[in-house]
């Protein structure tokens, strides 16, 4: 009796084994941005995709944060010869790195995440990261009692730029004659994490007459929601759902689904049905949004909601174009 | 908005910019003036961040997070102390060492503690130093044009730290410029040898001016994690302990014009900060760049061009060794 439960147990393992074997384990990793894994914002997003389907599956994976541009490439390499597939690249920075890297181990599968890479064996993912900053833009000026409001860019680059001129044609659609203050942290990848910096640019801006102020800069955008919140004013948040880092003091989080495209990138290996190429994910996506919860509820009437609403139909049926400032380096309305 | 309040945000703001610079030079004074020269202001603030930031996030007290900070930082002075008084070391070499240790260590320590990359959670409520209203600001700003609204922008509504620092410049020149211990202070950094010959022990008056030089860097430290900023983060300090440094030098080791320069600095930022995006008559939209380099371009110049002759202690940088 006992040898027999025994046995049975026996083979429910082995049985469970071969359907585990039948899955192809994959060996996932993650090398992330210069801002970290937990910068509250983009990395993290990652993170908590991966996390989720590590959560869901039961299997693994390795990451790394690089703390300058030189490690990235080799910490990529590293991934690769340990046999690791897929490899996510967070952030544009690693186009480069991961050029060279996937073209030395064409076997094995790349995902790069705000950047097109184009080698048969990565996968890009970009945002329309105009399409959620327009209606984070309208919401931003729907609030505003000033008809002034601002923005704090990251690193001066064209992605940065896009979020800035998505910003600015959603306030000016809500509200035609409001003035909008703009600020880049720094011109070296530094800008990303100089939340003092931040905090001064917002000040300044909120000086200026500005009482919203929505943020595109990583870790440097903590001290922006801070300042923003000391002043009593109302912040935007990016990249992850940060309403609950000052609840009240965040109007909205700008939400860039990093960690559904991480999670669907490993869970695709899994499966069996990663693919290569170019993804754009915008509102019709889900790939970009605006986050609604308990800590902002009570600031988000029912008419800016419907505003908001009405807009992100009209951006998906094509009735509204947001200009895409990358298209062509402009941001003219 | 007129040009009074401009005025007076940007000097409120080079004001908080300016305070860890003025800390740290009045600390780099200090230790300078007793013949141990410091590159090490750096990474003792960035120590008395991390730590400050460390403390006040497990107690949710500022107050203990300055204790906390201003005693990691006059553990590292006292190193830099042991290394360059007591075994007559080289001291920049002392300096460099402790600037590699603060840098790598809080980075490594932060990340085994907290898991967030090097960085400390961030502080809320009491655990940080909130900005103080001095009395009757709201009284002048209302009744006193002009100067009412420059006391209260600028002078009022700053952390406890800010304030210590001001003192920190007051109490530095009155001692070091009128009293028998400031005078054995720059005495041993001129000559050592003649206040040996007097009796009096170089090294307990070289430890002396470490260790203050430890506690002001701690004071920095904590003002730019617990006051500036809500916690810490790698690197927070981003040069500011050198820019000090260049203070002092410009300053030719004074502490009154050593304020004036730091307080230059800041305001240089503080309009770099402002300037951006900003449409100039005549020039156009200054770039981001342009703007940045700005405040460097100045020290360059400055002190290049304008401090004259340095004249530094001349015993500084040499260990002292008793003649046998």
């Amino acid at each position: 009796m006992r040898l027999g439960s025994f046995a049975a147990a026996l083979a429910g393992v082995a049985l469970s084994a071969l359907a585990a074997l039948a899955q192809q384990p994959i060996k996932p990793a993650v090398v992330y941005d210069k801002g970290g894994k937990f910068d509250k914002s983009f990395n993290e997003g990652v993170f908590m995709g991966a996390d989720r389907f590590r959560k869901e599956t039961g299997v693994e994976f390795r990451d790394f944060e690089p703390a300058n541009d030189a490690q990235i490439e080799q910490a990529l390499r590293r991934f690769a010869r340990d046999g690791h597939s897929p490899i996510i690249a967070v952030g544009f920075s690693q186009a480069t790195a991961l050029q060279k890297v996937a073209a030395e181990f064409p076997d094995l599968k790349f995902t790069i995440i705000d950047m097109v890479v184009e080698l048969p064996n990565v996968q890009s993912i970009v945002f329309k990261e105009q399409e959620g900053s327009y209606l984070v833009g309208l919401l931003g000026a729907m609030a505003s009692k000033t008809n002034k409001v601002g923005f704090v860019g990251g690193m001066d680059i064209p992605l940065i730029r896009r979020f800035a001129c998505g910003y600015v044609q959603g306030v000016k659609a809500a509200k035609p004659d409001a003035e909008i203050f703009q600020n880049m942290t720094g011109a070296t990848p530094a800008a990303w994490a100089d939340p003092v910096k931040g905090g001064e640019l917002a000040k300044s801006q909120i000086d200026r007459g500005a009482d919203v102020v929505y943020h595109a800069a990583g870790g440097t955008g903590i001290g922006v929601l801070r300042a923003v919140a000391d002043a009593g004013k109302l912040g935007i948040g990016v990249d992850s759902n940060q309403n609950g880092l000052h609840p009240g003091r965040v109007l909205t989080s700008m939400l860039k689904r990093v960690d559904i495209a991480a999670y669907s990138s490993f869970k695709a290996a899994y499966e069996g049905t990663w693919k290569p190429g170019t993804s754009v994910l915008g509102l019709k996506e889900d790939g970009v949004d605006w986050a609604l919860d308990e800590h902002n509820k009570a600031l988000i009437t029912p008419e800016m909601k419907a505003a908001a609403d009405k807009a992100r139909a009209d951006i998906i049926s094509g009735a509204i174009k947001v200009h895409d400032y990358m298209s062509d380096q402009k941001c003219t309305m | 908005m007129d040009l009074l309040q401009l005025v007076a945000l940007v000097l409120d703001s080079t004001i908080r910019l300016s305070i860890p610079l003025i800390c740290a030079a009045m600390a780099g004074l200090w230790s300078e003036k007793a013949g141990v020269v410091d590159i090490g202001l750096e990474g003792k603030m960035l120590v008395a961040a991390f730590a400050s930031a460390v403390a006040s996030f497990v107690t949710g007290s500022a107050w203990v997070g300055l204790c906390a900070g201003i005693l990691a930082s006059l553990a590292l002075a006292l190193v830099h102390g042991f290394a360059a008084i007591t075994w007559r070391g080289n001291q920049i070499v002392s300096g460099v060492a402790i600037n590699m240790l603060a840098a790598g260590l809080t980075v490594v320590l932060g990340n085994a503690w907290y898991g967030q990359g090097g960085r400390t959670p961030s502080l809320e409520g009491a655990a940080r130093f909130g900005d103080i209203t001095l009395p009757f600001a709201r009284w002048t700003r209302e009744h006193v044009p002009g100067l009412g609204l420059l006391y209260d922008e600028v002078v009022s509504g700053h952390a406890v730290p800010a304030y210590l620092a001001f003192l920190s410049v007051l109490v530095t020149a009155l001692v070091l410029g009128r009293t028998r211990f400031g005078l054995r202070i720059r005495a041993v950094g001129e000559n050592p040898a003649a206040v040996d010959t007097a009796g009096i022990s170089v090294a307990r008056l070289r430890y002396a001016a470490v260790a203050i030089c430890g506690l002001l860097c701690g004071i920095g430290g904590t003002y730019l994690a617990t006051a500036q900023a809500a916690g810490f983060l790698p690197h927070m300090t981003a040069g500011r302990g050198f820019i000090a440094l260049a203070a002092v030098i410009f300053a030719n080791w004074r502490p009154w014009p050593a304020l004036g320069a730091c307080l230059l600095f800041g305001l240089l930022d503080a309009i770099a900060i402002r300037l951006q995006g900003v449409t100039l008559p005549g020039i156009g939209l200054v770039p981001v760049e342009a703007i940045q380099a700005l405040p460097y371009l100045m020290t360059i110049v400055l002190l290049a061009g304008f401090i004259g002759k340095a004249a530094p202690p001349r015993a500084s940088g040499l260990p002292y060794v008793k003649e046998r």
